[in-house]
């Protein structure tokens, strides 16, 4: 999968291996509920920063919350950019958070469209239209 | 490993999974460690707030049974018998939990404050509470352990931490 190429980390595969008979679709849950999530909270931080600007300690709060879930399901590179961002705030960089917070956004929006591919590939490869991981692994 | 985490001691009978008490504001960490404990083979109750593991384990801001159905006095005599009937049946038992696993950081009520109402109740104080959190900071994780926390994991948590947890505090 991607993690070689560090959009996602061991989190992930710990999430895969919890998938069975009776949850056989738990990865692709757990992911359809990350971006419920992570929508809300990128709108939350983005009307944060224009309504409270250089409130970085509320920007921070945000941003806090959106990592957790992002470390939650292994998406490390999006995690990433997350840390900058907060590490921004703690300089009270407001441009240096504007740049990090476009490059989380980026980061959401491929992690969405990877994640989004990998379930169908999986949905067309499983048996019975179920998406599973393929066997071997 | 799954046959030492079924049950908490039945007498001849089947023994019934221990039920976890899961906490966590965040619908992915709840999902992803309902689905760690499920795996474990323990009955999993997930709810979103320490207010609402209050609620389900019955301490409901410390009132007794009489004082609870006083409160309904108002309201028409079925819905009395019905309140007095649910706490009766998960209220005085602690709603039959083995064990709480909760967030430390949480809106309202954080998992520390939890932890410090569980231990402060005769009845709930003997549930064994572990703190979950994505931060490593010494200060709380000793407040925490002090406070009587079982343990303290770090997220995301693993299989393993939970594998390690059941054989220390279940027996």
């Amino acid at each position: 999968m991607q993690r070689t190429k560090g959009y996602l980390d061991e989190q992930f595969c710990q999430i895969e291996d919890l998938q069975d008979e009776t949850s056989p679709n738990f990865a692709e849950e757990v992911v359809s509920l990350f971006f419920k999530d992570s929508v809300r909270l990128v709108t939350n931080i983005e009307q944060a920063m224009e309504k409270y600007p250089e409130d970085f300690n509320r920007w921070d709060a945000h941003m806090q919350q959106l990592k957790g879930s992002c470390y939650s399901i292994g998406a490390s590179k999006m995690n990433n950019e997350c840390t900058l961002f907060r590490n921004n705030c703690g300089q009270e960089n407001a441009e240096g958070c504007m740049r990090s917070f476009q490059k989380v956004k980026r980061e959401h929006a491929i992690l969405r469209q990877k994640l989004e591919s990998y379930f169908q590939l999986l949905r067309q490869a499983g048996p019975a239209g179920t998406a599973t991981r393929p066997a071997g692994k | 490993m799954a046959s030492s985490c079924m049950g908490i001691g039945g007498e001849g009978s089947a023994p019934a999974a221990p039920h976890v008490l899961a906490v966590d504001d965040s619908s992915v960490d709840r999902a992803v460690i309902t689905g760690i404990l499920r795996s474990s083979k323990f009955r999993v109750t997930a709810v979103d707030s320490a207010k609402r593991a209050l609620e389900l384990l019955g301490s409901v801001c410390g009132l007794t049974e009489p004082q609870i159905i006083s409160r309904f006095r108002n309201f028409r005599f079925l819905c009395c018998i019905a309140c007095a009937i649910t706490y009766s049946c998960i209220g005085l038992q602690g709603a039959n939990v083995s064990m709480i696993i909760t967030d430390y950081w949480m809106p309202d009520m954080t998992g520390y404050e939890l932890l410090k109402k569980v231990k402060e109740s005769s009845k709930l104080r003997e549930i064994p509470v572990v703190i979950m959190s994505s931060e490593n900071v010494p200060t709380r994780i000793n407040r925490c352990l002090e406070e009587g926390a079982e343990d303290f994991l770090l997220k995301p948590v693993r299989r393993s931490d939970v594998s390690r947890l059941c054989s220390r505090v279940l027996p």
